[in-house]
């Protein structure tokens, strides 16, 4: 795993996306550390979801992504992966395939092409497993499990990557209110606990200001506004960028996001 | 590190070694033993032996000898070899396309070795024997790499849809210029249908040995390959984010599974569903996961074209049905089967 004496720094530096000619993400910089998450909230086709592909390096982009101090654009898939994990908005689970061979996949990085696991990929993949109470269900076809259960699956193949940035595009989008706060409070200890750096896309914006510690707001591929949730998430910038009519409560340490009637 | 949990990758354990080894071991003998002149299992082993050199068994006579070794033993080898590279092919189909139907003529391998067979029967006449496999072979890796190059300029990225519409493509082409020039020499059309439809008839040593060495060495690339053909089934945006190089990876997997198949393709023309019908049966035993259903699909794909073989040449005896007919009649029941009991999302 990560020897983490020197606290990870990611830096992001003038991110552009295009799809075609129509440019998706435009000039994004900003920078995340070790045990920070940082969120990302806008509207649909904002370019949240390309955002953090061209980080996971999934999809062309320009500009530089550095982890302290290597550059991951120059880095083949394999190196790249060992710095950062990534979790897809609807991630595939392949039918038949045990929940632990599922998350053992997070060790693909750490082996050369054709090798097979060596017993030591075994040992931290059960440890994850356990971490995560997912050893009972190791045996299990990862396709059957409930929504709750295949979101900590997916956090796990992440976590067995063992790499200090972790990517979570809508971990939260397909559960319910309890299982939401479930891995969400989930993410937030393991961050603590590893230092990791967490980047995540959210839809809830109530939800969004409980655990990231950094919101950022995109709007047509821009950063529109960044910084802490009361500072972000204000009646003025939502109804600017969704065009939404909203209001913002603040209560003990929170912000809620209401709809208001138009 | 201690090992706490103990845990430990038993995914092709010893009984399946058993198993393959066993299932060989049964073919090949019924596979000798069979046929126009039955011939007890004990004299066929002493015939077997005595080819080793210095082991003299004296139970079988010269004409018995010779059936064995002569024509019936290159003849089970080549079933072997055959199923055993379609139905791996098939497997690396399936697994880098994440596409439970595709089969080892996926892209465009049997129309382009249908080209090649039918220009060499009209130009050269089948006469030149060696000629037809060598027209064959050209044919299928033509077809390939048309396809690949289609499919990779096609589009910008590493779309596996653009790869599978150019073989589409490709295909009817080279389909259309074989119904051509089968219409215009329509004195060979018999020629071209009986290679079309596969026969492992005129099997000699000749054409083992000429197809062993690409079954090997295709083979062992894809045994190599069957953990990443399971990182595969997340889907290539994963998979690339798990550290895997998408790209090389298929055009690897592709490569060895269209050589190994045009290889014995141009030797025993175009027998079907092989690829289909023995990595599903092996996935319904053991489950997906590429690295027990791969290797098992090597044993049961030969074991399988042993038997289909066996009906060929038995069942209508003495005359002999064209295997390709064998293997369609058990193999496109099989393929509606699968339509019919696939599930959304499902491997199966």
């Amino acid at each position: 795993m990560t020897t983490t004496t020197v606290r990870t720094s990611v830096h992001v530096q003038d991110i552009n996306v295009s799809l075609g000619r129509k440019p998706i993400v435009n000039k994004v910089s900003f920078d995340v550390q070790g045990g920070d998450w940082l969120n990302i909230i806008g509207p649909n086709g904002a370019g949240k979801t390309s955002l953090l592909k061209a980080l996971a390096g999934v999809t062309a982009h320009t500009g530089t992504i550095t982890v302290n101090g290597a550059r991951l654009d120059d880095m083949s898939h394999r190196d790249r992966a060992c710095w950062v994990a990534y979790v897809a908005q609807t991630p595939i689970f392949p039918q038949g395939m045990r929940v632990a061979d599922y998350v053992m996949l997070g060790r693909t990085a750490h082996l050369s092409m054709l090798a097979s696991e060596s017993p030591r990929d075994i040992e931290l993949t059960y440890f994850v497993l356990e971490e995560l109470n997912l050893l009972e269900f190791a045996d299990r076809d990862v396709a059957t499990l409930s929504g709750g259960e295949r979101q900590r699956a997916s956090i796990a193949r992440a976590l067995a990557q063992a790499s200090p940035l972790i990517l979570l595009d809508e971990p939260t989008s397909a559960l319910d209110i309890g299982m939401q706060q479930e891995v969400l409070s989930l993410i937030n200890k393991l961050r603590h606990e590893k230092q990791l750096a967490v980047i995540s896309t959210m839809h809830d914006l109530t939800v969004s200001g409980m655990y990231p510690d950094r919101l950022l707001l995109m709007g047509n591929g821009h950063i529109k506004a960044s910084g802490t949730a009361e500072q972000v998430l204000t009646a003025e910038n939502i109804s600017r960028e969704y065009g939404a009519k909203v209001q913002v409560i603040q209560e003990k340490n929170r912000i809620i996001v209401v709809p208001d009637t138009l | 590190m201690s090992l706490r949990f103990g845990a430990t990758d038993k995914r092709f354990p010893l009984r399946w070694w058993i198993v393959s080894i066993s299932a060989i071991a049964i073919a090949v003998l019924i596979g000798v033993c069979v046929g126009a002149v039955n011939i007890a299992p004990t004299h066929a082993i002493g015939a077997l032996l005595n080819n080793i050199p210095g082991v003299h068994i004296g139970t079988t006579d010269e004409i018995t000898s010779s059936i064995i070794w002569d024509i019936r033993t290159p003849r089970v080898v080549l079933a072997l070899l055959v199923g055993s590279m379609l139905a791996t092919a098939g497997c690396a189909y399936q697994g880098t396309f994440r596409n439970p139907l595709a089969d080892p003529y996926f892209l465009g391998v049997s129309a382009g070795a249908g080209l090649g067979a039918t220009i060499e029967i009209v130009l050269v006449s089948s006469a030149a024997q060696w000629t037809l496999p060598l027209a064959a072979f050209l044919g299928a890796m033509l077809a390939v790499l048309m396809t690949y190059s289609l499919g990779r300029s096609a589009v910008v990225g590493r779309s596996s849809t653009s790869l599978i519409l150019a073989g589409v493509a490709v295909a009817a082409l080279l389909t259309a210029l074989q119904t051509l020039i089968t219409a215009r020499n329509s004195d060979k059309v018999q020629q071209v249908y009986t290679w079309i439809l596969g026969r492992l008839a005129t099997a000699g040593w000749s054409d083992v040995l000429m197809v062993t060495p690409y079954v090997i060495i295709c083979s062992v690339v894809l045994v190599k390959y069957r953990r990443v053909l399971d990182v595969f089934a997340v889907g290539d945006e994963e998979a690339q984010s798990l550290g895997l190089n998408v790209g090389k990876a298929r055009a690897t997997i592709i490569g060895a599974a269209s050589l190994g198949t045009a290889a014995v393709v141009s030797v025993t023309g175009l027998i079907g569903f092989v690829g289909i019908i023995v990595p599903h049966t092996v996935r319904l035993v053991v489950g997906n996961s590429y690295r027990v259903v791969l290797p098992l699909s090597i044993v049961f794909g030969g074991v399988f074209l042993v038997f289909a073989d066996l009906i060929a040449r038995t069942a209508l005896s003495p005359e002999e049905i064209p295997i390709g007919v064998i293997t369609a009649l058990i193999g496109a029941p099989f393929f509606l089967y699968l339509l019919a009991s696939r599930k959304q999302g499902s491997l199966i």
